[in-house]
């Protein structure tokens, strides 16, 4: 297991090595001068010559590159042009709270999910079945977006009920938080749920036709057995491989939820920061999601060969 | 209540689109203690069905219609307990253990092989978990798996398909059932592994007065095995008797005709198969008369005008279900008798070689890591000698992974061999170009086992046969195509009608028809015949031998014919071969072999193959093999088949034997003839 391990995270480090080059390129892709892209064009000489040297883009690219990352592995990634910050300070302010809300709207969604995916798989052709898949199909297909702009029109707008915008931690003030985590939590967590029990009432329904099953069921074991021993631990394979999807996904694509509930989040960060040119964020922000996904890819891997004595380790 | 089990007119439907189709058509049956029963049938009598309805196993869209299930010391019939209740639970698992057919996926590959027994001993004996974990083991040495205790942790897929069924029959047997029920549990094995689980199910069975049913659609097994014989066509039970009458006695047209299909081991050189025609109805479309009217040899037309037959007592403890007499069947049988048969078609073996094989060795590498580094080798085939001649069929046999196939396609040229020569008409052939290759490609060509899987859905008929016919670029105009392959269908008794029509509406016989008609197309001098009638029922399997027998005939092609059973081998082959582990071990005249056989384990091969003839099998020997075959990665050094073989010496372990020929063309490599 230990060597799996080391091996999987060897070939992340490539990986990371090949998106860190792209992240750096972005400087040169994006058209027109960098520093004025950055600053604006109505800075004096002194200003732009002091930028320009600050970028390193006196030198060649690929000491550029090097000096860039070297940096970035220590944490640094020069000053926000646009926060007027260190980047890693602002980061350290948003960042939690992405997380904060994505692994909450993560940990909801799986058990939740695997529940209703099996009830639907164990009641197949039932009218409980009809029920559950057609809201799975339908909430599958409905975009965040959509949701969040739903959510605010019926509960803030018509209802009252709940705060339309802003985010506190529970240990600041829990009443208010809890208030305000509703609704975005809600537009996150139900495509997760419904893509979750569409996947496991499917790979639930193979693994029933299984030979196996039938070998269970010639066992004389209790109907709960057979689901919850036998089958859910095949049937949960695929669906690991969908969550460690979700869970990326989820980081990665913050700025919907964040930006309509105005959110201070990564996501809000980074609309920002494209919107100010701003690239020493743009390139930290962008590689700290790639790590983020390469983190979880080796957590899923990790799992499943935890779960499936058929892949060797 | 006289019986241990009594089963009474078993109904079983299926929904399909909207119609009730009855697979099992009101099927009875009992069972003493400690009695072995078999129960017979091709794919789709509903055997199977059978026993998954006693046990209430049968899932959507089937159910039970009607019947009674009794079964000593249960007050109720069985039936009248819900299908989960508590009742139903423990007489499954409890009273009646089942086996099944698959055993590479009939145990649960993320839970270890010792949960999965353990878990059945604590829900029908009351043990608690050590206890059970004790039992397990015993178990577990019952069935004689080493190294029982660590082995209680490991997963199904860490142990070979024999293995796996020792286990499935160390589960079945664990809470101590009164019924073992056997559905085709060694269909998928080998034949020596074959025979020595089923003589290690009888032999538990009379330990312990167990009962066992042996449903399968092999007769050699019950003839072997089997006490009282149950024999199934489409959906009901035909006929009944003790094993002995069954074969010697046997009442009903169904099994008279199906003893005349299959071939046997001690058949004479010219035995002609007499194939029941036809195919058995499609059970929803199944007549209210006898369902065995229309393939009747023996039929009045008085048959269609009544009902189904029901069983009658036709001798002591044997009942058949035909309408007519015995007078009317003996009369009847005289003249089936006098009938004149085809004669069995005149082989015409001529003295040249059109195939000449000699040291092919194919190895294929081992890989490993990003880079493919090469690790070792796996030696699919080494020293590979043979010829064949013009006219003739050499019989292919040896146990899975022997290297047949690895053989076959070396020959093909799908695969390149490291090394000797395939000499074609005179040509080496082993290590020419693809461009060199053109000219030789249309001349050998295959049949394949799986009729099923081996022709495009989407492509006609036609289309499949006129393939190679275009790539050779054989025929000029569009008509003379046309009439090709209108000959190949009916060469192969198709009608050229269907060749529209795309694989899927064809039955399985059709489609090998079919499928040889392909390989016929091209006018190949030699036919490989990969497993060909493997995957069809018995009744199927004498129309496609007699068919390929009366083509080489007709047209003096040559046979290489792979197969594992070794009865049908032995019937069309003029001259066999024997491989194990990647090596020839034998080639003798079939007839020869069969009487003489050299090699241990072509001995132990013959006789591991049970025969449809009781007489034969009461003076047959306990298997004389055992262990598996090994893993092709860590071939044993020198002879490949010393650590299995009773008569292996010193020498054995260290030098591989060389093929010798030991006089008329009887070539062995052992060194007890050298």
């Amino acid at each position: 297991m230990g060597r799996f391990i080391l091996k999987r995270i060897g070939q992340t480090l490539i990986v990371l090595f090949i998106v860190s080059v792209f992240i750096f390129l972005l400087v040169s892709f994006l058209p027109g001068d960098p520093v004025y892209a950055m600053l604006g064009g109505e800075i004096t000489q002194e200003t732009y010559d002091r930028w320009y040297l600050e970028l390193g883009l006196d030198k060649p690219l690929i000491l550029r590159y090097l000096s860039w990352i070297s940096k970035a592995v220590t944490g640094d990634f020069g000053m926000s042009a646009s926060q007027h910050k260190e980047v890693v300070a602002v980061l350290a302010e948003r960042v939690p709270v992405t997380i904060y809300l994505s692994l909450l709207s993560f940990f909801i969604s799986i058990p939740l999910g695997i529940l209703f995916g099996i009830i639907s798989a164990v009641n197949r052709g039932k009218l409980l079945d009809s029920v559950l898949t057609t809201f799975a199909n339908v909430c599958c297909c409905l975009p965040q977006f959509f949701l969040s702009v739903l959510f605010l029109y019926l509960f803030s707008i018509k209802l009252h009920l709940l705060p339309s915008f802003g985010f506190v931690w529970p240990w600041e003030d829990l009443q208010k938080s809890l208030l305000q985590t509703i609704m975005p939590l809600l537009c996150l967590t139900i495509g997760g749920i419904a893509s979750i029990c569409r996947q496991t009432r499917s790979s639930m329904l193979e693994v029933i036709g299984q030979d196996y099953i039938r070998t269970a069921k010639s066992k004389g074991l209790a109907q709960n057995r057979i689901i919850f021993v036998h089958a859910m631990k095949n049937a949960l394979i695929p669906v690991i491989t969908l969550m460690g999807l979700r869970l990326g996904g989820l980081i990665g694509g913050s700025m919907f939820v964040e930006s309509v509930f105005n959110i201070p989040g990564m996501g809000t960060l980074l609309v920002m920061a494209i919107q100010a040119q701003d690239i020493p964020l743009i390139q930290a922000c962008v590689l700290l999601i790639a790590v983020v996904a390469c983190v979880v890819n080796i957590i899923t891997d990790i799992v499943y060969a935890a779960v499936d004595p058929r892949i060797k380790v | 209540m006289k019986h241990l089990l009594e089963v009474n007119g078993i109904h079983t439907c299926f929904m399909m689109d909207g119609k009730k189709v009855r697979a099992v058509d009101g099927v009875s049956f009992h069972l003493d203690r400690g009695e072995i029963v078999g129960v017979v049938g091709e794919s789709g009598s509903g055997k199977s069905v059978t026993m998954m309805s006693v046990l209430q196993l049968v899932g959507a869209p089937g159910f039970v219609e009607s019947g009674t299930v009794y079964l000593d010391g249960e007050e109720k019939n069985l039936l009248e307990y819900d299908g989960n209740s508590e009742k139903m639970r423990s007489v499954r698992g409890g009273r009646i253990g089942m086996i099944f057919q698959e055993p590479m996926t009939s145990l649960n590959p993320v839970l270890t092989i010792g949960y999965q027994i353990q878990e059945n001993i604590m829900k029908h004996l009351d043990m608690d978990r050590q206890q059970a974990k004790e039992r397990t083991i015993e178990m577990l040495r019952m069935v004689k798996i080493p190294d029982a205790e660590q082995r209680f942790d490991y997963y199904p897929q860490q142990f070979s398909g024999g293995m796996r069924q020792r286990i499935m029959i160390a589960m079945a047997m664990s809470a101590k059932p009164d019924i073992l029920i056997a559905d085709e549990a060694t269909t998928a094995l080998d034949v020596t592994t074959q025979a020595q689980l089923l003589e290690m199910i009888r032999s538990i069975a009379k330990e312990t007065n167990t009962a066992v049913i042996l449903v399968t659609h092999n007769l050699g097994i019950v003839a072997r095995f089997a006490e009282r014989i149950y024999v199934m066509y489409s959906g009901s039970v035909v006929e009944t008797a003790g094993t002995r009458d069954i074969f010697k006695h046997s009442e009903h047209p169904y099994t008279r005709s199906l003893l005349r299909a299959i071939p046997r081991l001690d058949d004479p050189r010219d035995r002609i198969l007499i194939p029941i025609e036809g195919l058995p109805p499609n059970p929803a479309l199944r007549p209210d008369y006898c369902p065995f009217y229309d393939r009747c040899e023996y039929r009045k037309p008085e048959c269609a005008k009544r009902n189904k037959p029901e069983l009658e007592k036709v001798g002591e403890e044997h009942y058949s279900a035909c309408w007519l007499t015995r007078e009317e069947l003996r009369q009847k049988e005289i003249e089936i008798q006098n009938t004149p048969r085809k004669a069995a078609p005149q082989k015409n073996i001529g003295s040249e070689k059109v195939l000449e094989v000699k040291n092919v060795r194919k190895y294929f590498p081992v890989l490993k890591g990003i880079m493919k580094r090469k690790i070792g080798e796996v030696k699919a085939i080494e020293e590979i000698t043979f010829d064949l001649h013009k006219g003739e069929t050499m019989g292919i046999v040896g146990e899975s992974g022997c290297g047949k196939t690895t053989m076959a396609r070396c020959i093909m040229r799908v695969y390149r061999p490291e090394e000797g020569e395939i000499k074609f008409s005179g040509v080496d052939i082993a290590q020419m170009k693809d461009k060199e290759l053109q000219p030789y490609r249309s001349r050998i060509a295959m049949i394949f086992q799986d009729p099923f899987s081996s022709l495009d859905p989407r492509q006609t008929a036609g289309s499949i046969v006129a393939e190679s016919l275009l790539i050779n670029k054989s025929c000029k105009t569009k008509e003379e195509l046309n009439r090709r392959v209108d000959e190949l269908f009916t060469l192969v008794g198709l009608d050229p009608g269907l060749k529209d029509r795309v694989p899927h509406e064809f039955s399985g016989g059709q489609r090998q028809r079919l499928g040889i008609a392909r390989a016929l197309s091209s006018d190949p001098d030699v036919i490989i015949c990969d497993e060909p009638i493997s995957a069809l029922d018995v009744s199927i399997q004498a129309q496609i031998i007699n068919l390929l027998e009366e083509l080489q005939a007709k047209l003096g092609v040559s046979y290489l014919f792979i197969a594992h059973d070794l009865a049908v081998v032995k019937h069309i082959s003029d001259r066999v071969l024997v491989m194990y582990l990647g090596r020839v071990v034998e080639i003798a005249d079939a007839q020869q072999l069969y009487a003489n056989p050299m090699h241990p384990y072509t001995e132990a091969l013959l006789a591991a193959v049970p025969e449809a003839d009781p007489d034969v099998e009461e003076g047959k020997a306990a298997v004389p093999i055992s262990g598996e075959v090994p893993s092709i990665l860590n071939r044993p050094q020198g002879c490949p088949f010393h650590d299995r073989c009773s008569k292996a010496s010193e020498r054995c372990r260290k030098e591989v034997p060389k093929l010798m020929d030991k006089g008329d063309g009887h070539m062995v490599a052992c060194f007890l003839y050298q």
